[in-house]
């Protein structure tokens, strides 16, 4: 069975966001960036799919500049066994990379799909459902524990939901979205990361891939959140109380 | 008309009467997927009609499950809807997401909506993708607010920003709304909705897609408590309550204000509370009257889940923890002081 697992290079998790003046955009300009930790998950996921014999390949994806290449590295130091560069410029919104990433999976011929359950810079959590859809294949969102019963082709998966924990059993071939639970990921080792620039990446383009990636939502604007008006530091309970109920007549 | 050139800055809920003018023109018409939990109807369903009536257009509400009790009733009731359509199938239990994404799609393409939304819950998120890939449609995530019928407002970058953007004026608009950004639609008096069962054909795409997926058990939090999402008051923890034992403290306290309790990600993986209780970018967005923070120090990924509560108070030993930076009064001391000084003086102040 292969596994390809989508990742994603975004701003990392720890840095400051700040919003360009012109309000066209987030400033990214020497701004840390690294693998959105839902892709780090994911990865993992997949890596251990193998280790226990579930998988015999791991194939990792990215799309994106040139840069985004020592994110797809940093995923075969992890334990992927290749990957595939889609090489993008410009914006690709959900729906297309869920497009381009079932035409790799077809051409991949791969049985389950790994991704994220949501990058942490555009906030969507849409590319797996979509990319399920697309594909026609059952799909489990929110993962918190995959199982997989080669033998029978389904996995079972506990899916975290409002509420509590679901469980479902797909059907193979199917897409799984990780959530934060399902792992703790592995660091790259020094080792493994030496060994990563010999293993093999492919790049692509869209076009050759005959997807169509024309953004459909027009960005007009990005704003700074309004502040929280500064607020006061109190030095006793008794007060406390006194200003909820006085003051913000919250209680 | 291009709907891209909709005037902006407009709060939700005062759409100009102008617009509601022109979407009925345009033969606007919103399509809404109703939540329910065992036949009753989910408040964030009455939130995302709210949402839906700011677009213009009249609203249908779509019920799909086993056993939906009184939740079409409910919510043929609420002030804006005009319709209800309720496919009530052995198909459709649990709302797994290939037959009920598929009813979506033959939904739409029997009666061509020019919006469909759902509320931004794990349902609603696991869902709307999956039918909008196989519409074709690029959805809008998250959308706090409605300024037009092809203009939203979301947040990215875990609410450290707010993006507009447009939806292309023709063809089908899907979107997941935020139910903490909108209030919830009241039920009117009198007229309720028609309620219609969808047509077999309809029915029978769910039943078509059902074949890949199954249901196997659940786990759910058995809380008498105020759901976190709809509280009015959230009591919170961190990692600082230092044991699962010790939550039972912000458990008394959150009943002593008729609240829920929340947690942040290190108390959650740290095992004291289920995940499903937790607050942030990751776990629920709540928008209380009132956030109670203890313990928490308020990394970027927490404040992006309370942002839009009225009133924080947040209690830390560290005055330098970045929570303070957003709480509307703060209060350094240990938690465990703290707690029951508050339960007392509580009482103290109900029985003046």
């Amino acid at each position: 069975m292969r596994v390809l697992v989508a990742v994603k290079r975004v701003i990392d998790y720890n840095a400051r966001v700040r919003v360009k003046p012109d309000k066209s955009g987030v400033d990214l300009k020497n701004v840390k960036m690294g693998m959105n930790p839902f892709c780090e998950i994911a990865v993992e996921e997949a890596v251990k799919l193998k280790e226990g014999g579930s998988a015999s390949e791991v194939v990792a994806v990215t799309i994106g500049p040139k840069a985004a290449g020592d994110t797809l590295r940093t995923a075969l130091a992890m334990g992927a066994d290749r990957g595939v560069h889609v090489l993008e410029d410009g914006e690709v919104q959900p729906l297309a990379v869920a497009k381009l990433l079932a035409a790799l999976t077809r051409r991949e011929e791969a049985t389950l799909c790994m991704l994220g359950k949501q990058a942490i810079d555009d906030d969507s959590n849409q590319t797996g459902q979509g990319l399920a859809g697309l594909l026609g294949w059952p799909q489990a969102t929110f993962a918190s524990k995959v199982v997989v019963d080669r033998e029978a082709g389904r996995a079972s998966v506990t899916r975290e939901v409002d509420g509590g924990l679901e469980t479902l059993s797909l059907k193979l071939p199917a897409v799984i979205t990780a959530d934060l639970r399902l792992n703790e990921p592995r660091y790259a080792t020094l080792p493994n990361i030496m060994k990563a620039k010999k293993k093999k990446v492919d790049t692509v383009t869209a076009q050759e891939l005959g997807v169509d990636i024309t953004p459909r939502l027009k960005l007009v604007k990005v704003e700074e959140p309004a502040k929280r008006q500064a607020g006061v530091m109190l030095s006793s309970v008794k007060e406390l109380v006194d200003r909820l109920r006085n003051e913000a007549k919250v209680i | 008309m291009r709907f891209g050139r909709c005037p902006s800055g407009t709060m939700m809920g005062s759409v100009p009467r102008l617009w509601r003018s022109i979407s009925q023109r345009m033969g606007l018409s919103t399509l809404v997927l109703a939540e329910q939990k065992g036949g009753r109807l989910d408040p964030s369903t009455a939130q995302a009609v709210s949402a839906a009536r700011a677009l213009g257009g009249p609203v249908t509400l779509l019920f799909s499950g086993r056993g939906l009790g009184g939740a079409p009733s409910a919510g043929a009731a609420l002030e804006g809807v005009t319709a209800v359509l309720t496919a009530d199938d052995e198909a459709l239990d649990h709302q797994l997401a290939e037959p009920a994404g598929a009813l979506i799609v033959a939904v739409q393409q029997r009666r061509s909506f020019t919006h469909i939304l759902a509320p931004s819950s794990t349902h609603g998120r696991n869902l709307l993708p999956r039918a909008a890939a196989k519409l074709d449609v690029q959805a809008v995530a998250d959308v706090v607010e409605v300024q037009g019928p092809c203009t939203f407002v979301r947040p990215i970058y875990a609410g450290n920003a707010l993006a507009t953007v447009e939806t292309p004026a023709e063809g089908l608009q899907m979107l997941t709304v935020r139910t903490t950004s909108f209030p919830p639609a009241p039920a009117r008096a009198g007229n309720p909705a028609a309620i219609e069962p969808v047509s077999a054909e309809e029915l029978q795409a769910a039943k078509d897609a059902s074949s890949t997926s199954a249901w196997v058990s659940e786990e759910v939090g058995t809380s008498e408590r105020p759901d976190l999402g709809q509280a009015r008051v959230v009591v919170s923890g961190g990692r600082a309550l230092r044991s699962a034992e010790n939550f039972a403290l912000l458990e008394a306290l959150a009943d002593a204000l008729g609240g829920a309790v929340g947690a942040s990600r290190a108390a959650v993986d740290a095992g004291y509370v289920p995940n499903d209780l937790q607050v942030g970018q990751t776990g629920k967005v709540v928008a209380p009257d009132l956030y109670l923070a203890f313990g928490i120090s308020g990394a970027i990924q927490h404040v992006a889940g309370i942002k839009d509560a009225k009133t924080i108070v947040a209690v830390n030993t560290d005055a330098d923890a970045p929570i303070f930076e957003v709480a509307d009064y703060g209060l350094v001391g240990d938690l465990f002081e703290v707690i029951p000084q508050l339960q007392a003086e509580l009482a103290a102040a109900k029985a003046q």
